[in-house]
């Protein structure tokens, strides 16, 4: 073991280098999605098996871990030979989700950094496309019954061979997705973070040298580990049970259950999957590496304090998902994976871990990214149009405090677009935009509220869909606490309103002037016993118009003050 | 006349005072503790201190944090909000976030309460067409109830008025009218760029304090007049220019971040002095540390600020970002057993070990006492005490000495603040090595040296008064008006008449806005430039504009020129949008001889240390201490050398050298 205070430094340079790759890549990045929205992360990974060595801090949450499930397959692909060897200056790309991927939508980049003429480690990014091609622009075909259907599916192949982009892969690419033109600009920024990412760890390679470096690398993954141990020594022996459900697949009309019990033994904890439903018809499956990201990411949220890297994750054991939707296989359609199913795979986890170690966890947020699409024409300004809603909805109570309104989903960290800029881009108005009242699941600390807008097709035509989730069932409260309340979508067509057959996900719902669709996000779950709010902050939350006083005295039977 | 100018800035501990005689050079300096909650006591105090006779006095710029704290605090005057039916939980619900990446814990609250947020019917569309009309019935009825309600201010916010205000005017008409005072706040009077949140809490933050404000700044200057002072006070904003006190209140929100702007002109100042134009500003305080970049002697401009989680502030303002540690930042041992500094910090109360205020975790400041940086004497019993904190909650855990438990403390902690500092320079498309390291605040210049060897940054600049350096900037700071205007169209169907008469325009205007003040100037300019993207694209760039008639093909080319030098990415084959047109108009005041901040008379012709104390540097050093103002300007040194002064503790480590420039500046060169 190296001395304490160079291993502390040494960790904060490699930090630092995944954190200016994150930064490089956002700030060079054409599409907004990653621009602004973030949607993508950056990481450094073991040349040996493709383990997470370290993380940027300012990635989108969903990517914890992810990518080395990808460096794996990537290596292991190379030693079996249905991968070329790389030299240096190359650069990898894939989205293929059952190489340890997500959703197609996103790509990933893998280049290997060489030190006299041998691999030292991997860095890789992975980064939100707006398009991969398929069905629907965007990806996120609500009836997809076959990965074909999503998009184009590459294997990782090299796009830059000893540092210049191969013009005839990049061709094939281009000629299967949607405005391929603003492509150049991000393919450009993802590769050059990893090209600031490989010079700014040589610099500390150099520094250091590379010895000490892997040195500090293998401690820092066992100091990882005792961390993560440490906090699940807050954790009663014991098991945990918790449920978490999906509305529909979007094509057969049933709920999917997430059965997870998680089980303390000594210094592990097992999340075992086994009772889940069985993969399912339309695209709400997910991918094992998926799978694992979502449990690790959900940790995260509960133990901020422990780094991400591969040594954090092993006292964590994901078992019993073979079989089940959670790992799902060639050709089933995933692109709900990383929005959707994600988030109940987390709520799973916070729903059992609040059983444990209730000071930590909060009651279910929101967690749908409330994904609303309506593609059609614009004939004011001659061309047509593909318009994403993303929105937030409440976050759960906690010990000590009433979940906020209108959050991000658990996943994500981007901002939502503003009304006054989606109206001057696309041809809606918006009719409201507004407090989901009464939406907070009730509690001693209450959920927060969620989102509640409507939105108007002021010209041409236009087709609406809808992934969204927890149309069915509110997010869970906890240890008493009521359930948030459930997402709610509405179209009015005609003066008629009619409600989509599978709640919360719908696919090419036709849209002519004047036609409107209201949507009302998910109030956060409530913590704890309604029955022991503070009478004061009720009589708060009823002066406020957050619960009208019906409301107020059904939720939380005798606690405010009769008027 | 007598010419003498004041500086007075008021900090969250002290208020610095700085009096310049222009004529001589002449100074005269004082610091004493903020009053609160009326910082004019201390402002009062520190005149006194100074004695300085107030009537003598021709000019007092005063930088002061009342609208920061009661922001920061949610201390604000009660206020109501008038807004477009459907929209009044805009100010709620943000733009869909979270306090931080990680936990879903934390709690928000709006500037405004939602009883106190009505609706009234109007719409406008994107184009600026109405597509409801107002109702002005509707209008009345709000404000009536609103101020019977008791709201001292009040905000008429409506959406897309940045496209047409013609609602927003008429209903400000209606509010003015039964309104009992002036505090009424326009939506896109501050900010005319779309945005619905951003603009709302300008617009409210605005609202909200400026009765604070107005109040505060007529309250100091009726003091200072019946002490004698018979001109006019001039207050700074967090523009980096300052503006006349009776018209500060009208947008008291670009008042919210003067403390940083002013420490920033201050360096503008001095590095324009001493050649050194590219500064990277590095002010450390006891809770965090505050970082602006300075390149060609110009203070960096930002329009979009966020005060804390969720709080945008979008007028220009000098963009200074706040990153990681302070003096009071806390180590410790996480439960890997890995050694960690920060994020948590003691903050001032109950603050370090080593202030004996109750503070029982080890700071970086306990590190900076225990290896010797910091004088001992100034601590007494407490130095005991932060050396036992140091010993039981890192020292023996790590199985280190006290000081080299110390040491590695102030290593990570440095490590972690370059960290930060490098990702604030590449935000800013700026590598830190082309810079030289500005360092101020009570604790910059401890860390300053180490800090740029982490860095690659060769120089080190430690001013002349480093502890009042945001007073000097009131004193050095121009009058400066900052205009935005958003057109938000493709550059090929902008049509160019029309950016030549908007940059006319604002252009004019700020003109005759100085043309009202009764100041010294020796020049009134202005800057302009474009904010663009490419279109699909939704981030800006800003790329500045010789003159004020710049061609379409210009505006493409340069907009093309600066994303290759920020991003080194040509798109030849995207067109560009043009998003904003800004135009800063500048009031220079005569610039002011700095030579005097330490008085030359104390100064010696030989270097001779005042004492020696041993200080750790990898090992114990025999280290020479040197008095500040007895150093002469014919100066070399090298490190190890501790310099002491009023103000500030500056340490220069071991390789390091130093000498001193014509003002008494110190230029530090790094070393290895």
């Amino acid at each position: 073991m190296i001395d304490p205070v160079t291993l502390a430094v040494i960790q904060a340079g490699l930090q630092q280098v995944c954190d200016e790759m994150d930064l490089t890549f956002s700030r060079a990045a054409f599409s907004p999605v990653i621009a602004e929205a973030d949607d993508r992360s950056d990481g450094i990974y073991s040349a040996t098996d493709g383990s997470l060595i370290a993380q940027g801090s300012k990635g989108l949450p969903v990517f914890v871990g992810v990518m080395q499930f990808s460096t794996r397959t990537i290596l292991e692909r190379i030693r079996q030979g249905l991968t070329a060897a790389p030299e240096p200056g190359d650069i990898y790309i894939v989205n293929d989700p059952y190489l340890g991927g997500t959703h197609l939508m996103d790509v990933r980049f893998a280049m290997p950094v060489w030190r006299s003429g041998e691999i030292f480690c991997w860095l890789s990014n992975t980064g939100h496309w707006p398009d991969t091609g398929g069905a629907v622009p965007g990806g996120f075909s609500a009836s997809a019954i076959s990965a074909e259907q999503e998009g184009l599916r590459l294997p990782p192949v090299k796009l830059f061979k000893k540092g210049v982009l191969d013009q005839e892969i990049y061709q094939i690419i281009c000629s299967n997705i949607r405005v391929s033109e603003q492509r150049i600009g991000d393919v450009k920024a993802q590769a050059s973070a990893l090209m600031v990412g490989a010079e700014r760890l040589a610099g500390l390679l150099d520094r250091y040298g590379d010895g000490t470096v892997t040195e500090a690398i293998s401690d820092m993954r066992r100091l990882a580990a005792r961390q993560m141990r440490a906090m699940i020594g807050l954790v009663p022996e014991g098991s945990y049970h918790a449920r978490a459900m999906i509305d529909s697949d979007g094509v057969v009309n049933a709920p999917l259950t997430i059965a997870l019990t998680v089980t303390r033994k000594g210094d592990d904890l097992t999340f075992d999957f086994a009772e889940s439903s069985p993969p399912c018809r339309g695209p709400m499956n997910s991918v094992r590496a998926t799978t694992l990201s979502s449990v690790y990411l959900a940790m995260r949220h509960i133990f901020p304090d422990v780094p991400i890297s591969a040594g954090a994750f092993e006292p964590l054991q994901v078992t019993g998902i073979g079989g089940t939707f959670l790992d799902a296989q060639y050709p089933r359609p995933v692109s709900g994976c990383a929005a959707e199913v994600s988030q109940r795979i987390a709520e799973a986890v916070f729903a059992a871990m609040v059983q444990a170690v209730p000071d930590r966890v909060t009651a279910a947020p929101a967690g749908t990214s409330g994904n609303f699409g309506l593609g059609g024409h614009d004939p004011e300004k001659g061309r047509d149009f593909v318009m994403y809603q993303i929105s937030g909805g409440g976050y759960g109570g906690f010990a000590g405090g009433d979940g906020i309104a209108n959050g991000c989903s658990t996943i994500g960290i981007s901002k939502a677009p503003p009304v006054e800029i989606m109206e001057q881009t696309y041809p809606v108005l918006y009719r409201h935009y507004q407090l989901h009242e009464g939406s907070g699941g009730a509690g001693e600390f209450r959920g927060g509220l969620g989102l509640d807008y409507e939105i108007e097709l002021l010209r041409g035509e236009a087709r609406a869909s809808f992934v969204m989730d927890h149309g069915r069932t509110g997010p869970q409260g906890a240890l008493a606490g009521g359930d948030g309340a459930v997402n709610r979508v509405e179209v009015i067509r005609d003066g008629t309103v009619t409600v989509p057959e599978h709640l919360s996900k719908a696919q090419d719902i036709a849209m002519k002037p004047g036609d409107r669709v209201r949507v009302r996000t998910p109030g956060g779950g409530g913590y704890g016993d309604p029955a022991r709010r503070d009478p004061a902050s009720l009589a708060r939350d009823v002066a406020l118009g957050r619960y009208s006083r019906t409301e107020a005295e059904q939720l939380w039977p005798g606690v405010l003050a009769p008027t | 006349m007598t010419g003498l100018v004041a500086g007075v800035d008021v900090g969250g501990t002290f208020t610095d005072l700085v009096i310049f005689n222009p004529a001589s050079g002449a100074v005269r300096l004082a610091k004493v503790p903020t009053t609160l909650p009326n910082q004019s006591g201390g402002v009062l105090n520190a005149f006194q201190a100074a004695g300085a006779e107030l009537s003598a006095i021709d000019l007092i710029v005063h930088g002061t944090t009342t609208t920061t704290n009661a922001v920061l605090e949610r201390q604000l005057s009660k206020t109501g909000l008038i807004t477009t039916q459907g929209f009044r939980d805009v100010l709620e619900l943000g733009r869909r976030t979270r306090p931080q990446a990680y936990g879903m814990h934390g709690s928000f609250t709006p500037i405004i309460p939602r009883d106190l947020r009505l609706e009234v019917p109007e719409r406008m569309d994107a184009q600026g067409r109405v597509v409801t009309v107002l109702d002005e019935e509707a209008v009345r009825s709000a404000v009536i109830r609103l101020r019977d309600q008791g709201c001292e201010s009040l905000v008429i916010h409506f959406l897309h008025a940045y496209a047409n205000p013609a609602h927003e005017l008429r209903a400000g008409e209606i509010a003015r009218s039964l309104w009992p005072n002036g505090y009424v706040t326009l939506g896109h009077a501050l900010l005319s760029e779309s945005r619905e949140y951003e603009r709302g809490v300008t617009a409210a933050v605005n609202a909200s304090v400026q009765p604070l404000l107005e109040r505060y700044v007529a309250r100091l200057a009726d003091e200072l007049a019946a002490k004698g002072y018979a001109r006019d006070l001039l207050v700074m904003n967090g523009n980096g220019g300052m503006v006349a006190a009776k018209d500060v209140a009208k947008e008291a929100v670009k008042t919210v971040m003067s403390g940083p702007a002013s420490g920033v002109m201050a360096a503008v100042a001095t590095g324009r002095r001493a050649g050194m134009p590219n500064l990277l500003t590095y002010d450390m305080g006891g809770t965090s540390t505050d970082v602006a970049m300075i390149k060609a002697g110009v203070a960096p401009v930002s329009n979009e600020i966020e005060v804390e989680y969720a709080m945008p502030i979008h007028v220009p303002m000098v963009d200074v970002r706040t990153v990681g540690a302070g003096g009071g930042s806390i180590a410790r041992i996480d439960a890997g057993g890995m050694l960690r500094v920060g994020p948590e910090s003691a903050g001032s109360t109950p603050g370090p070990v080593c202030y004996g205020r109750g503070g029982t975790r080890v700071t970086i400041s306990d590190a900076n006492l225990i290896l010797g940086r910091l004088p001992a004497s100034r601590f007494g019993q407490a130095a005991d005490a932060a050396h036992r904190a140091m010993a039981d909650q890192i020292a023996a855990p790590l199985g280190l000495s006290v000081e080299q438990a110390a040491e590695a403390v102030i290593r990570i902690a440095n490590t972690h603040m370059a960290g930060a500092i490098r990702m604030v320079s590449i935000s800013m498309g700026a590598d830190p090595r082309d810079f030289a390291l500005f360092a101020f605040g009570g604790a910059g210049p401890l860390h300053a040296v180490a800090l740029a060897r982490e860095l690659n940054v060769p120089k080190v600049l430690i001013p002349a008064r480093p502890g009042i350096t945001n007073a000097l900037g009131c004193v050095v700071a121009d009058l400066r008006h900052d205009f935005v205007r958003t057109l938000n169209r493709p550059l090929d169907a902008v049509d160019m008449g029309d950016v030549h008469g908007v940059l006319a325009a604002q252009e004019g205007e700020g003109r005759r806005l100085i043309g009202l003040e009764k100041i010294a100037l020796t020049e009134v300019r202005a800057e302009y430039s474009a904010d663009m993207q490419f279109i699909g694209q939704t981030h800006l760039l800003r790329v500045t504009l010789p003159h004020a008639r710049p061609t379409r093909e210009d505006l493409q080319r340069r907009f093309e020129a600066a994303y290759h030098a920020r991003f080194r990415v040509d798109l030849p084959t995207i067109r560009a949008n043009l998003v904003n047109l800004n135009c800063s108009v500048i009031g220079e005041r005569p610039a002011l001889d700095l030579s005097r901040l330490i008085d030359p008379a104390d100064r010696k012709a030989e270097v001779q240390p005042v004492s020696t104390r041993k200080v750790w540097f990898d090992g114990w050093h025999d280290t020479p201490v040197y008095w500040r103002d007895h150093l002469p300007l014919e100066l070399e040194l090298r490190g190890p050398a501790i310099i002491e002064q009023m103000d500030t503790t500056i340490v220069i480590d071991p390789g390091a050298r130093v000498t001193s420039d014509a003002d008494g500046n110190l230029i530090v060169e790094v070393g290895a």
